[in-house]
């Protein structure tokens, strides 16, 4: 790709365009203000129908249809998903430090085509110092009266708020983002109703992510037409891949969806730190199976259509890759530990099966582990399958079952991250 | 200490960041303020006393048993104190993959702590946490204290004693005694 789209502050020669004037001098707000000033909200949601855009947060529903599910009440709600929390996943953060306006503009339109007057941004609470930026940001957008009352002129205002969290993965889930919000535990509500009739206060609400909403000026400026012929058929626009572990140089990379593994890995990234086999990789963080990595992976488009036919999820296209030093059961440990502490607690499979295979698997990684034990762990995941009110409890079986199918032999031996001193250096 | 007697401590101290926060959420729905609120309470003690949960409580009409419930529920809000300074590492597993826990093994080893402890003179304690989302710049941790949360990506055991190191002087600087 010739040109950044998302992450426009990598464009040679850029401006910094976290500042609101560089921002304003590269055309920004040209976007919102030709949404609110020639475009009804009908028209706005229509065009990101046409576009093709899906979720960039990891579920890859049409954003546009998700806007158009909204209830006919009022007030209505827009929600930023900033609760980035997914081991693997940091593109939101450079998204939200480098080219926050981009995102905020992108949030504005979406609350003019919902009708909204406020918009929350919920930003994981670690991303403490990055909120105390924002804020100064959208107070800048205040005095410049892009947002507030009358915006342009015309009938419609918004304010915009953040919202820390405090340290919950499953935050970003939206219905547990939502009832976070509302000052409660971070539990995922029973669905439906959905947040596009029930959301935040009980009234019509949309939740988008952060990437997702950076993706929206684009479309309102340059048309649905130009930004579906970027990317595939049905994976449209430009992404930011994540990609960490154990590549020679990992980051965000920014690319059309479809391009491949290998094509991400080996040309955009280096390859494998010390020249090393690659072994397995992971490609929607620690919730989607784990794959080995055959050329028929290697080669697999990352779209959200592609990755289930070799057996996992695009998800939010964060790559984990592990090199052949891994055993794939201490990468399994890692995970399985990660969702028993990110288990809200609310459904039981999930909170005490997470717990269950956490002491499983710390088990057969110490090397203590019996053969009972690996029926045990198929045993428990299989109890969580399919069980729980919200994807939690699925992604945690996610790196086990496929783990366990596709590195058996890993799972009979003791512990390895590739972190001995002579591989440490070699990094 | 009667509750009365309590809230006013950050109601007076906090009065203009507290109305600001208020004014982000429809007025019936107070209770949305909570984890902002306890936010601010934390920076003022290291974690949320028991007076600060009842005031809260009190300011948004809920019960302190509902307030305790959020501490108890997010990970970023403490009900215990712990050291002065907490440094928290990601020992997930794209950290990890990059020497994290490593990393973690020789700060606590400099420092004379285990996972979860804190140095006798109560300015450090020193924590395993799940993904900040910057596994592309590990081993990195975050600091909490008082003047809030920062990232130290990239970092090195040595790196990390040095910060130390400042932090200690800055301390003693302030007045903190070693016993403290």
């Amino acid at each position: 790709m010739n040109e950044f789209l998302l992450l426009r502050h990598r464009n040679p020669g850029e401006e910094d365009i976290a500042e609101l004037d560089a921002y304003l001098r590269l055309g920004g707000f040209q976007a919102f203000e030709k949404a609110v000033t020639q475009m009804s909200p009908q028209q706005v949601i229509d065009l990101v129908k046409d576009s093709g855009l899906r979720g960039r947060g990891g579920a890859g529903f049409p954003t546009g249809l998700k806007w158009s599910f909204l209830s006919d009440r009022f007030p209505r709600y827009v929600v930023a998903n900033s609760d980035e929390s997914e081991p693997g996943t940091f593109k939101d953060r450079e998204i939200l430090e480098r080219n926050p306006f981009q995102f905020l503009e992108g949030l504005m339109i979406c609350a003019y085509a919902a009708q909204a007057h406020v918009a929350y941004n919920y930003c994981r609470g670690e991303f403490w110092q990055l909120a105390q930026v924002l804020q100064q940001q959208v107070a800048q957008l205040l005095e410049r009266a892009l947002l507030g009352d009358r915006i342009f002129g015309s009938d419609f205002s918004l304010q915009i708020h953040h919202h820390l969290g405090a340290g919950a993965y499953i935050c970003g889930e939206e219905s547990a983002l939502l009832e976070s919000i509302e000052g409660k535990l971070g539990q995922p509500r029973l669905k439906p109703p959905f947040p596009a009739d029930r959301g935040l206060y009980q009234q019509p609400t949309v939740v988008n992510n952060t990437e997702t909403l950076a993706n929206v000026p684009l479309i309102i400026s340059r048309g649905a037409e130009w930004y579906r012929s970027i990317g595939v058929e049905k994976s449209c626009g430009p992404k930011v891949m994540c990609l960490s572990g154990h590549a020679k140089n990992p980051g965000n990379y920014e690319a059309p969806l479809g391009i491949t593994f290998r094509e991400l890995i080996f040309d955009m990234a280096g390859g494998i730190r010390g020249d090393r086999q690659l072994k397995a990789i992971m490609p929607s963080g620690a919730s989607a199976p784990i794959l080995p990595a055959t050329d028929a992976v290697l080669d697999t488009p990352m779209t959200y259509e592609d990755l289930p036919r070799v057996g996992s999820q695009l998800g939010s296209a964060s790559v984990i890759v592990m090199d052949e030093t891994v055993d794939i059961s201490w990468a399994a440990a890692k995970t399985t530990r990660f969702f028993k502490h990110e288990s809200c607690g609310k459904c039981t499979p999930c909170r005490e099966g997470t717990y269950w295979m956490d002491r499983l698997m710390q088990r057969i990684n110490n090397g203590r582990g019996a053969l009972a034990d690996i029926a045990l762990l198929r045993e428990v995941a299989q109890q969580i399958a399919g069980k729980c009110l919200c994807p939690l409890g699925e992604f945690s079986i996610s790196a086990v079952v496929s783990g366990l199918e596709l590195f058996g032999d890993d799972f009979g031996n003791g512990a390895g991250n590739g972190n001995t001193p002579e591989a440490s250096r070699s990094g | 200490m009667t509750p009365a007697k309590v809230a006013l401590q950050l109601c007076e101290k906090y009065a203009s960041e507290i109305e600001a926060i208020l004014a982000r959420y429809p007025a019936e729905e107070k209770r949305s303020a909570v984890m902002p609120l306890l936010h601010l309470a934390q920076r003022e003690h290291g974690y949320v006393t028991r007076a600060a949960m009842d005031e809260i409580a009190q300011l948004l009409n809920i019960s302190s048993t509902q307030v305790a419930s959020i501490v108890g529920f997010y990970t970023l809000l403490y009900a215990q104190p712990g050291g002065r300074h907490r440094i928290q590492i990601c020992t997930d597993l794209p950290c990890a993959l990059r020497g994290a826990d490593e990393f973690a093994e020789q700060v606590c080893a400099n420092l004379g702590v285990k996972l979860g402890e804190t140095t006798a003179d109560g300015q450090f304690t020193v924590e395993a946490v799940m993904c900040l989302a910057a596994c592309d710049k590990a081993p990195m941790f975050q600091l909490q204290n008082g003047t809030g949360i920062s990232y130290h990506e990239r970092q090195s055991a040595e790196d990390v004693r040095a910060l130390v190191e400042e932090l200690r002087a800055a301390g003693a600087g302030r007045g903190e005694t070693e016993s403290e």
